[in-house]
C-alpha cells in the first residue's frame, strides 16, 4: 500500500503540473535565496578578518594627536615624533619586537614618458618586517642608504605596473618631483584591501631621504610597533603609554597628545560592521523565505477547493482518511523535496557565482543550508497536509459539494 | 427465510439542512426496507429528497434523526473508518452529477475503487477496462472527463461503480443524461448485474420507461415515502 500510495501521489503531482510547478517554484526561491545570500554575506566578512589578519594582530600604531584623530582635526597641533621616539621604544620596552618609523605623503612619479600619483611612504626594512612584507625582486635598504638618507626606493606592484609595465625596473631611475631616487626592490602583490585602497600603489623611500628631500621636516607622523609573539598587545600599549608620556613630558592628571591603535580593535570594528551587514542579507534572506512560504501556503489553499472535491471522491469510493492523508503527505514531501534540493543546488550555484565575482571565499554553511531546507519543507508539509485533513474530516458528501 | 433481515432499512429516517426559517426538511420520516437482491427505482418530484435518500444509503451522509440499518446494523455505530470500509466493499454509488476526478483518464478513474480495494495493477487494468466496455465506452480509456460529453462521463461513472462487483449499486440518475437506446443498453446492464450477480440495484430515475426495469417503485414526495409498490407495467403501483 505504501507503494501505491506513492504511486497515488506522484499520479497526483504530475495532474497538475500547474499548481505543482509553482509549488515547487515557492520553495526554490526561497531555499536558493537563502542560502545564496546568507553564504555571500560570511563570505564577505571572512574575506574582510583575513584581511585585517594579513596586517597582523600583533601589531600597533602611535600616532600625535588625542582620540586616534591626526591633523588639522585635533584642538591643538600635537607635537610630532622623531626617530628617537622610535629607537626609545626599541630600547626600553622589552616586549616589542620592533618599532618603525612611517610618514606618507602623495606624489607624482614620472619615468621616462610615463607618470602616474602614487603614495610615497618613508619608512624603513624594520616596518616592512613588521607588517610581514616581503621584497620579489630587488632588495631592501641596506643600512648605510636609511644612515645616509640615499635616495633609492621600493616599488608596489601595482605602481611597477604603471610606470613599467612588466619589465624589470630594478637599477631604473625615477623622478618624484625635485628628487631621483634609483629602484632597489619590488615589493609582493598584495592585492586590493578590503579598506577599498590599493595597497600595491605605493613607493618607499629610506626614512631620512623621505623627511629631508620629502616633507623637509624631522616630523614622523606614525610608528609602526610590533609586539613579540605571545606578548599582550594591551601591555606593549600601556607600557608605551607610559614611556611616551614621560618623553613628551605630560604631567599627572593630563591628557594624552597622542593615541595607540591596535589592530584588534580595527579588526572588531570591521566585523562589527560586517556582521550587520550579514544581519541584513538574512533578514532580507528571511523575507524571500517568508514570500516563498507564503507563495506555498497560497498555491495550496487556491487548490484546497478543488482538492477537497477530490477528497470528497476519493472517500466516496471506499478510500479511509487515512489512506488520503497519506496521499497527501506524501505528495507534499515529494514536491518540498524537489523544490527543497532544487533551491540548494541553486542557491549555492549563485553564492559560487557571486563569491567568484567579488572575490571573497565561498564557505557554504551547512546548518543554513539544512536549515532554510527544513523550513520550506515544514511550509510545504504544512500547507499540503493540514487543508487535506481538514476535508478528510468532513462527510463525503460535504467534501464533494465544497465550493 | 421468511425473517431474513432486510439489507437496507430507514426506520423514520429525516434529514434536515439548515436552521429557523431557512430549515429545509429534505428526508422528512422516511421508512422503508430493501431486500438483498431487489432493484428498486426511487421516483419523485424534484426536490423530494431522492437524492438525500442515496446519500444516506451510501453512507456518504448522516442523518438528523431516525435510523438506517445495513444488513441489521445500525450504521450509525460505525466509526468513519468502518464506513469507508463499508462503502469499499459494499457500495457502488453513480452520483447524479458524476464526480470524476479531473485532469484523470477515463481508465484510472474506473480504476480508483479497485486502488482502494487493494487491487493488483494489472487486474485492476483488465477489470476497469471490462468495464469501460460494458458501457460503450471502449476506445475512450485514455480520455479525461474533460474531453468527454456528458453522456460518456455518466457511463464513466457508471463502470467505477459496477467495476469492483459491489454488494448494492446506488445509481442517482444513471440515465439522465443519455438517449433513449444508450438508456436501455445501460438498463440491461444493470439488469443482469441484477439477475445474473444478484446484486442489489436502487435507483433514482425520472423516466418511467426506465422504471420499468426494477422490481418495485417508491415514489417519494416532500421526503416522505408516498407510494410503495411495483411499477406500472410490473403489476401495481400506479
Ligand atoms: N446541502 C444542502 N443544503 C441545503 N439544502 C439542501 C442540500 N441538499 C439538498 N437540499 C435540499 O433538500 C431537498 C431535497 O434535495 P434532493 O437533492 O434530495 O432532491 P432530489 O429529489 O434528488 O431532486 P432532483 O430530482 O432535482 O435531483 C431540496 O429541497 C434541496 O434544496
Ligand atoms: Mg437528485
Amino acid at each position: 500500500m505504501i507503494l501505491e500510495t506513492i504511486r497515488l501521489a506522484v499520479q497526483a503531482i504530475f495532474r497538475n503540473t500547474m499548481r505543482s510547478t509553482l509549488t515547487v517554484l515557492g520553495i526554490v526561491i526561497g531555499v536558493a535565496a537563502v542560502i545564496a545570500m546568507v553564504t555571500v554575506g560570511e563570505g564577505s566578512s571572512r574575506q574582510v578578518t583575513s584581511d585585517v589578519e594579513k596586517l597582523g594582530t600583533n601589531i600597533l600604531m602611535v600616532m600625535p594627536g588625542g582620540g586616534g584623530q591626526q591633523g588639522p582635526g585635533s584642538r591643538t597641533v600635537a607635537k610630532a615624533f622623531t626617530l628617537k621616539d622610535v629607537d626609545a621604544i626599541i630600547e626600553q620596552i622589552g616586549i616589542v619586537e620592533t618599532a618603525a618609523p612611517y610618514g606618507q605623503s602623495s606624489t607624482m612619479a614620472i619615468y621616462g614618458a610615463q607618470s602616474a600619483r602614487t603614495t610615497v611612504v618613508g619608512t624603513d626594512n624594520r616596518y616592512l618586517a613588521a607588517i610581514d612584507w616581503p621584497i620579489v625582486m630587488g632588495r631592501a635598504f641596506l643600512a648605510s642608504e636609511e644612515q645616509s638618507g640615499r635616495s633609492v626606493c621600493i616599488l608596489g606592484e601595482t605602481l611597477r605596473q604603471n610606470l613599467f609595465g612588466n619589465t624589470n625596473p630594478i637599477g631604473e631611475t625615477i623622478r618624484l618631483n625635485a628628487l631621483t631616487c634609483e629602484v632597489v626592490g619590488l615589493l609582493e602583490a598584495k592585492g586590493a584591501s578590503s579598506f577599498g585602497m590599493d595597497q600595491d600603489d605605493v613607493l618607499a623611500l629610506p626614512i631620512k631621504t623621505f623627511m629631508r628631500r620629502v616633507t623637509g621636516s624631522d616630523d614622523i607622523s606614525m610608528i609602526y610597533v610590533s609586539v613579540r609573539d605571545g606578548q599582550s598587545t594591551t601591555r606593549a600599549k600601556v607600557e608605551i603609554e607610559a614611556l611616551m608620556r614621560e618623553r613628551r613630558r605630560i604631567g599627572e592628571g593630563e591628557d594624552d597628545d597622542f593615541s595607540i591603535m591596535d589592530m584588534k580593535q580595527i579588526a572588531s570594528m570591521l566585523s562589527g560592521i560586517t556582521n550587520v551587514l550579514t544581519g541584513l542579507l538574512s533578514a532580507v534572506a528571511a523575507v524571500s523565505l517568508l514570500v516563498g512560504g507564503i507563495g506555498i501556503m497560497n498555491i495550496m489553499l487556491v487548490s484546497v477547493t478543488e482538492r477537497t472535491r477530490e477528497i470528497g471522491i476519493r472517500l466516496a469510493v471506499g478510500a479511509q482518511a487515512s489512506q488520503v492523508l497519506m496521499q497527501f503527505l506524501v505528495e507534499a514531501i515529494v514536491l518540498s523535496m524537489i523544490g527543497g534540493l532544487i533551491g540548494i543546488v541553486l542557491g549555492l550555484g549563485l553564492a559560487a557565482l557571486a563569491s567568484n565575482l567579488l572575490a571573497i571565499p565561498f564557505q557554504p554553511n551547512p546548518l543554513v543550508v539544512a536549515g532554510a531546507f527544513l523550513f520550506s519543507f515544514v511550509v510545504g508539509i504544512i500547507f499540503g497536509y493540514f487543508p487535506a485533513r481538514r476535508a478528510a474530516k468532513l462527510d463525503p458528501i460535504e467534501a464533494l459539494r465544497h465550493q | 427465510m421468511a425473517a431474513a433481515i432486510p439489507l437496507i432499512e430507514f426506520r423514520d429516517v429525516s434529514k434536515i439542512y439548515g436552521h429557523g426559517e431557512a430549515e429545509v426538511r429534505a428526508l422528512d420520516g422516511a421508512s422503508f426496507k430493501i431486500a438483498e437482491g431487489d432493484f428498486v427505482a426511487i421516483m419523485g418530484p424534484s426536490g423530494s429528497g431522492k437524492s438525500t435518500a442515496m446519500n444516506l444509503i451510501g453512507c456518504l451522509d448522516s442523518p438528523t434523526s431516525g435510523e438506517y440499518l445495513f444488513s441489521g446494523v445500525p450504521v450509525a455505530s460505525l466509526d468513519r473508518d468502518q464506513l469507508a470500509l463499508l462503502r469499499r466493499n459494499y457500495f457502488g454509488f453513480v452520483f447524479q452529477g458524476y464526480n470524476l476526478l479531473p485532469r484523470t483518464s477515463a481508465l484510472d478513474n474506473v480504476e480508483l475503487p479497485l486502488v482502494y480495494k487493494g487491487v493488483g495493477r494489472a487486474e485492476r487494468r483488465q477489470l476497469a477496462l471490462e468495464a469501460l466496455a460494458k458501457v460503450g465506452l471502449k476506445g475512450r480509456e485514455h480520455h479525461d472527463p474533460s474531453e468527454l460529453s456528458g453522456g460518456q462521463q455518466q457511463r464513466v461513472a457508471i463502470a467505477r461503480a459496477l467495476v469492483g462487483s459491489p454488494e448494492l449499486i446506488l445509481a442517482d440518475e444513471p440515465t439522465g443524461n443519455l438517449d433513449t437506446r444508450m438508456s436501455r443498453e445501460i438498463m440491461e446492464v444493470l439488469r443482469d448485474l441484477n439477475e445474473k450477480d444478484g446484486m442489489t440495484i436502487v435507483m433514482v430515475t425520472h423516466e418511467e420507461d426506465m422504471a420499468e426495469y426494477a422490481h418495485r417503485l417508491i415514489w417519494m414526495v416532500d421526503g416522505k415515502v408516498e407510494r410503495d409498490g411495483k411499477p406500472r407495467h410490473g403489476g401495481s403501483g400506479r
